[in-house]
């Protein structure tokens, strides 16, 4: 949207952005901003799914694979090197390689949109599985034991870039988690504008056309992938430095669970529904941990289902067309299609 | 030799188990290309059954063979007509709100059963060959997974509700002009799977402890064997489950189960990346 | 070789076979076409005009024979290889991107060979061969059939394929659209080879050509248009007569 030459569609964000940025540390006390900044955190780990499902229309229901491997890679790295600029970047590095190779037995196997959400729950299942039960003094990686369902306590926090005497305070902690989701949110609008976004886009809209004229398919679905799973990395790491504590929960069917709700309850296909959905969300869940009374598998249960049956473009696109009354959003069916009976008696 | 044969007997347990806890989700999915993701707790609810029939003192082989699976197979009849009949043909949305169900149902098993570990006593004590102690229960759950297999195609194969399900399934269209009824033909076979899928939790309750979250250690192998058998329930689930069993046993037996896991992972995602279509998309075609 | 002069053709299928199952398709089929040339491909339902377009375009393998492209041999190619040695095709069932604009579709398929103010130049010089610059901006999905083949002939255009494969690309036009499409192969044909599948007899006396005719997988005949439009054995093949 352009008013008098100026993108209002970059300018409210931003400067929305930058007023949290700032502005909330004024106005808020100590807890209370380590709550956003697990919001912020959240919500980087939305957009990571936000970008390779709604707009790659990659369905993955693994996703906390990749966050709890960025969360172990850096607790394990920080744990062996002491000093955190290198496990800060291994953190990334690791689920990036982990989506990459996976994303490469997928994509080029060419298997379908469902036998990926399959395949990418089932490596999160097994990853939980893993680490759950490598509790004893045999499994460990250097240094650090991997601590099976006990988890790892004490994770050292992250320092200023290579200044190991000089680390981040949780002030600091919020300043680089809000600066990063702003960064991750403008670096996605971005990428979406490129040739690469676009096709990606037109991927997700008709793969075989997007063949016909020429690119390959394969390739810009592995790099989306591989993207969303570094962000998912980073968020885990980021998490881990927020509690400084890592679980095999990071790894679990709920934690993909949640990511999968939030992006759905945001709005498939929007930025900013998913980072809305995740701060919502994340919310809920503290609140609801803080009773007794309803189960947080039960709500959660209760929404998806909700939402898959009865809101399934979610609520930012429903929102959006209730303000400027007309379909705007979405601009394409809200789930990924059916599986194209796939090249017969190619392979 | 005595060893060979505990290495024999635990092989083909495993393989046994896979197939077993697969059939249901297998059957789902092969006939009606749902993919229900509430599988693994499916299983768990049957394992609760059995626990509680037990508990009020029914006669143990009954609990864990006959309440599991008419329990289960009744919830899923209700699943059908409340959720997934909504969703047919669209196997994300599907997948979604199976996954909702799954935690919904992990909520309420929590809410109602406390979060605590519920079993079932071994019906059967142990043997020994030579130095070794095999489990006898062992033993039936790899006769009770063939007698089981062999069940589902018999009854696929020769009964008038297989071929009503088979012909439904081949071309709804063409099955409802001709009279069946295939919304109900639908119901049936989704309950059949569910109650496979007790039927499974039940069998195992006496050797594996119950939560309400264990469903999770149950659907990695699941979704592996059937994804890596393919569209062919029974052939699919019974190669993939011979394949994956063999690779996941011998390497926990060369190095923990921990490890044979991740091979178990590690062949299927080969597996994926040389038959897209598992392994019954390139061989056994139009088999069941 | 070098003394013949025949002209290499543009592409040339080799005794070309293609079963699914136990259904053959297509079997052993010899066909060339040559550069800059027109070619109808008619065949009742069935005959295998489409699975013929989906091996040269890699969607299918080959049961046997080759296809070759410029004397390159490019069966197991994958699809957006071949595409990128300039074959495109138009699908029977509609290939679109549904979700975006008429002005997106383009784009994406302008950016394969132009960059930057080049593309938008593309797509706008697109947009007025294909009279569609009205409706730039409405999304593909909501318009009308005979404007969705356009636009998919529009991304097959940007592309500058060598060679364009039209599968019923009149198929639920009104009178006046077929005749614009009509009059738009004839422009086309003027800078790239086509084979066009049609049944509509007007249309194919419109854009008259040389003709091969399908049956059953095999080629029953291949011709001038006036020829083999009076051909008995293909007017026999259409009403359902098929000689014993
Ligand atoms: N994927 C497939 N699997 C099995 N049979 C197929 C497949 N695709 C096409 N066929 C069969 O091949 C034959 C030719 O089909 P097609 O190429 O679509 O014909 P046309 O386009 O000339 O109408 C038909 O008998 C059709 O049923
Ligand atoms: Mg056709």
């Amino acid at each position: 949207m352009k008013i008098a030459g100026i993108r209002l569609d970059l300018i409210v964000p931003g400067v929305c952005g930058l007023a949290l940025l700032f502005g909330l540390p004024i106005f808020l006390d100590l807890f209370s901003l380590l709550q956003v900044t697990l919001y912020a955190i959240m919500a980087i780990l939305a957009l990571s799914l936000a970008f390779i499902w709604g707009y790659g229309g990659i369905l993955c229901l693994g996703h906390s694979a990749f966050f709890g491997l960025g969360a172990y890679a850096y607790a394990i790295a920080v744990i062996n090197i002491g000093e955190s600029t290198a496990p800060f970047l291994i953190a990334i590095l690791v689920p990036t390689l982990a989506a990459a190779a996976v994303g490469y037995f997928m994509f080029y196997g060419r298997i379908s949109d469902v036998y990926v959400g399959v395949m990418t729950l089932t490596l999160a299942l097994i990853l939980f599985n893993v680490v759950n039960s490598t509790s004893g003094a045999q499994y460990h990686i250097g240094k650090a034991p991997i601590g099976g369902y006990n988890g790892l306590p004490n994770v050292p926090g992250l320092n200023v870039p290579f200044d190991p005497d000089n680390s981040l305070d949780p002030g600091d902690m919020y300043y680089l988690c809000m600066g990063l989701l702003i960064v991750v949110y403008f670096g996605l609008r971005w990428l979406l504008t490129t040739r690469f976004g676009r096709v990606a886009v037109a991927i997700r809209e008709n793969e075989k056309r997007v063949e016909f004229i020429g690119y390959d398919s394969r390739l810009h679905k592995l790099a989306t992938f591989t993207i969303g799973g570094g962000l998912a990395g980073l968020a885990g790491c980021l998490f881990v430095n927020w509690g400084a504590y890592v679980s095999p929960t990071t790894f679990s069917m709920m934690q993909s669970a949640q990511v999968i709700i939030w992006v759905l309850v945001g709005g498939v296909g929007t930025l900013f529904g998913p980072m809305i959905g995740a701060v919502a969300l994340s919310w809920l869940t503290v609140e609801v941990g803080s009773q007794q009374l309803i189960d947080a598998n039960l709500l959660f249960g209760a929404i998806l289902l909700v939402f898959v049956l009865l809101v399934p473009r979610g609520i930012m696109p429903v929102l959006i067309d209730r303000v400027w009354g007309r379909i705007s959003l979405p601009r394409r069916p809200v789930f990924t299609a059916p599986p194209v009976a796939a090249r017969e008696g190619k392979r | 030799m005595a060893y060979a044969t505990i290495v024999g007997i635990e092989v083909v347990y495993a393989i046994a188990t896979l197939i077993l806890v697969s059939l249901g989700l297998a059957i789902i999915f092969g006939m009606m290309r749902v993919i229900n993701l509430a599988h693994g707790e499916f299983l768990v609810m049957g394992g609760y059954a059995a626990t509680i029939a037990v508990h009020h003192g029914v006669n143990v082989w009954i609990a864990i063979l006959i309440v599991p699976p008419i329990a289960v197979g009744l919830i899923g009849l209700v699943v059908e007509r409340a959720v997934i009949r909504f969703l047919y043909g669209r196997m994300v949305e599907t997948m979604l709100a199976s996954w909702g169900l799954s935690l919904l149902i992990v909520g309420l098993l929590t809410t109602i059963f406390g979060s605590s570990t519920e079993g079932v006593p071994m019906p059967l004590s142990g043997f020994t060959i030579g130095a070794y102690q095999a489990s006898g229960y062992n033993v039936f759950v790899i006769a009770f997974s063939l007698l089981t297999l062999g069940a589902v195609y018999v009854l696929l194969r020769f009964t008038r509700l297989g071929l009503l399900a088979r012909g439904t399934m081949q071309n709804a269209a063409m099955a409802a002009a001709l009279g069946v009824d295939t919304t109900k033909v639908y119901a049936v076979t989704f309950a059949l799977g569910a109650a496979l899928a007790g039927l499974a939790g039940g069998v195992l309750a006496p050797v594996a402890g119950i939560v309400p979250t264990s469903g999770g250690s149950y659907i990695g192998q699941a979704f592996i064997t059937v994804l890596g058998g393919g569209a062919a329930a029974l052939t699919g689930v019974t190669s993939a489950a011979l394949l994956f069993g063999s690779v996941g046993q011998a390497a926990t037996f060369a190095t923990n189960p921990v490890f044979g896991s991740v091979a178990l992972l590690l062949a299927a995602v080969v597996l994926i990346r040389i038959l897209p279509n598992g392994i019954t998309g390139r061989y056994f075609k139009g088999w069941l | 070789m070098s003394g013949s002069n025949v002209p290499q053709p543009l592409i040339e299928a080799r005794n070309l076979t293609m079963r699914f199952g136990g259904v053959t398709a297509i079997a052993n089929v010899d066909l060339s076409v040559a550069e800059g040339e027109l070619r109808c491909l008619i065949g009742p339902n069935g005959a295998g005009k489409s699975t013929f377009f989906k091996m040269l375009t890699g969607q299918v393998m080959p049961s046997e024979g080759e296809i070759l492209f410029r004397g390159t041999r490019i069966n197991g190619f994958e699809p957006h290889d071949i595409a990128r040695l300039g074959i495109g095709i138009k699908t029977q069932v509609p290939n679109v991107f549904d979700g975006l604009t008429v002005r997106e579709n383009l784009w994406i398929a302008a950016s394969r060979r132009n960059r930057g103010k080049a593309t938008e130049r593309a797509v706008a010089r697109e947009l007025e061969r294909l009279e569609l610059g009205s409706i730039a901006d409405r999304l593909v999905g909501q318009l009308a059939h005979g404007q969705r083949q356009w636009i998919e002939l529009g991304l097959v255009l940007l592309t500058e394929p060598a060679l364009i494969l039209l599968d019923e690309p009149a198929a639920g036009m009104t009178e006046d659209e077929t005749v614009r499409t009509a009059k738009l192969i004839g422009i086309i044909k003027q800078s790239c080879a086509l084979i066009v599948v049609e049944h509509d007899m007007k249309f194919i006396r419109m854009i008259a050509s040389r003709i091969t005719v399908f049956d059953r997988g095999r080629i029953l005949v291949e011709g001038e248009a006036d020829a083999v439009l009076s051909d008995q054995r293909v007017r026999d093949v259409y009403l359902g007569k098929r000689a014993a």
